[in-house]
């Protein structure tokens, strides 16, 4: 049969010759190869200590957004679980009260707001449904937990620290997220 | 007549052995975090770094898990060698110790102290005996199991020793020509006033090298423990510290036979070129000779190490045909031709 390509190879029967019968000479050259090994550098990353950068687009967990003032961005629409194709993301609402004008912006809030993370699966279609630009998917991932009932974050979990209190926790939590944007 | 008895010798030879003991389940503690630590650079990984720096103390960990773990007896194993069986083989291991000269004799409040628990004239021919006891570990422990994996494991494994003892042997007996005494002191004695055996006897250490991998079970003849094809062989069933017995004792007879391979071809703890002897009998002299015969230990234990991660394993037939049909004609014709010079030289 004509080769399709041209890298058909003969393969060779000639009988091994005394030294290539003794093998030590392979062996010695294995060893010599293994031993050159031990001289380099691995590439391993120690992970806890090391992380490596992600990169600007990841999308792990989400966090809820507050704007300058602290107050809470979300007027719970309801869009980001309407667009979640997995149908992680469970909401109430509430109305705001006077006197809570601090707390949230807009009229209408969630007063629970719940995304299963081990439903989820991290596609972003949440942070683009949102016209408040209050859900964000951060560069952080869920840490593994003994239960399923320690992967459903509520509020508490999401919410990114108040910039007025906390402003190097907000800045941390937020990261370079939205940078790139606008 | 009990008192006439010199009790400083059984201090002596106590403290000894005591010593001796705790330096190699020491050592063979270190040989894990060794073999685990170069497995890792050789394959560019970094190896056991959590407990403790650089993870020094991952053997205590390793043991202390092992001690911790359920103990499990099959009900179908006859018990009594089940237990047996790693008692065995980690006694065997360490009664090599008992003849190796460990270093030079030293002066302590005036007596003549040899740093050897047993000059006995037969050191070699005892060497050989327990060395072939060590099979026992092996067959009991595989056959008690009463798992079909651990016999066959057990059954390769008395085969491989008792094939690899010959060849070792013969290689030997040509050492034995060379010094002319079975006493390994005497042994040393003359490598330290003539050179180092390995001089005359080089093929005759390769020889013994590969019986000493051989009868270690180390790779490329550890077929008894074949992991992948024989899931563990005969410690399949061991659990807990029965395990670690198994484990540990593999180590203690590697490291037995890397300070038997120093002491016989590597003039033990002799420094090359270098007169100790006018030092004189000072405790240093005896540490000096130690630390010699430690370093040229860890170098062979190295080798064991990077050999293991380098060469694949055997095929059943062929480790038959090289003990057999290679080792052994080499190992007789090497003692032949030793015997005929010793013999022409003498003249």
């Amino acid at each position: 049969m004509q080769a399709l390509t041209n890298r058909k190879k003969q393969v060779e029967r000639k009988p091994m010759t005394f030294l290539e019968r003794l093998y030590l000479p392979s062996i010695i050259k294995g060893m010599g190869i293994t031993f050159s090994h031990l001289f380099k550098k691995n590439p391993t990353i120690n992970y806890p200590e090391e992380q490596r950068p992600f990169s600007a687009v990841f999308r792990g967990l989400h966090i809820l957004n507050r704007d300058e003032e602290g107050r809470e961005k979300c007027t719970a629409c309801g869009l980001c679980a309407l667009a979640c194709p997995a149908e992680a993301i469970t909401m109430e609402a509430a109305e705001r009260q006077p006197g809570e004008e601090h707390l949230y912006r807009e009229e209408k809030y969630a007063a629970k707001y719940e995304i299963n993370m081990l439903r989820c699966i991290f596609c972003g279609l949440c942070e683009e449904a949102c016209p408040k630009d209050a859900v964000y998917l951060t560069q952080t991932f869920a840490p593994a937990n003994y239960g399923r009932k320690g992967f459903i974050y509520g509020k508490k979990d999401l919410l990114i620290p108040n910039p007025q209190t906390d402003p190097e926790g907000y800045q941390k939590a937020k990261g370079d997220i939205g940078k790139d944007k606008k | 007549m009990l008192l006439q008895i010199d009790w400083s010798i059984f201090i002596e030879k106590l403290i000894l052995i005591a010593a001796i003991v705790t330096i190699a389940l020491v050592v063979a503690m270190y040989s894990t975090y060794a073999e685990r630590k170069i497995a890792a650079f050789l394959q560019d990984r970094r190896g056991p770094s959590r407990a403790g720096p650089f993870g020094i103390f991952q053997p205590m960990a390793d043991g202390l898990k092992l001690f911790m773990k359920e103990e499990i007896i099959p009900l179908t194993s006859s018990k009594f060698l089940f237990i047996l069986g790693p008692m065995l083989a980690m006694i065997t291991a360490l009664l090599t110790s008992a003849v190796i000269p460990w270093s030079w004799t030293i002066d302590v409040a005036g007596r003549q102290v040899p740093l050897q628990i047993a000059d006995i004239n037969i050191g070699v021919l005892y060497i050989f005996g327990v060395v072939s006891l060590g099979v026992y570990g092996i067959m009991i422990g595989g056959w008690a199991s009463n798992n079909k994996f651990s016999l066959l494991a057990a059954i390769r494994g008395a085969s491989q020793m008792i094939s690899y003892e010959l060849a070792m042997g013969l290689s030997l007996l040509a050492v034995l020509m060379v010094a002319g005494d079975l006493r390994l002191s005497t042994i040393v004695g003359q490598q330290v006033a003539n050179g180092w055996n390995i001089i005359y006897q080089p093929l005759g250490f390769l020889i013994f090298f590969i019986c000493a991998l051989a009868e270690c079970n180390r790779t490329p003849f550890d077929l008894p423990e074949a992991e992948n094809e024989l899931n563990f062989g005969y410690h399949q069933e061991y659990s807990s510290m029965k395990l670690g017995f198994y484990l540990f004792a593999e180590y203690i007879n590697m490291f037995m036979s890397s300070v038997l391979m120093a002491t016989l071809f590597f003039g033990g703890y002799d420094i090359p070129f270098v007169n100790e002897a006018a030092w004189g009998n000072h405790w240093w002299v005896g540490l000096i000779g130690f630390a010699v015969l430690m370093a040229k230990a860890s170098l062979f234990i190295f080798l064991f190490i990077w050999i293991r991660w380098t060469i694949p394993r055997f095929r059943y037939d062929q480790l038959m045909k090289l003990g057999w049909r290679t080792l052994l004609p080499l190992a007789l014709a090497n003692m032949i031709i030793t015997a005929v010079i010793v013999l022409l030289l003498n003249k």
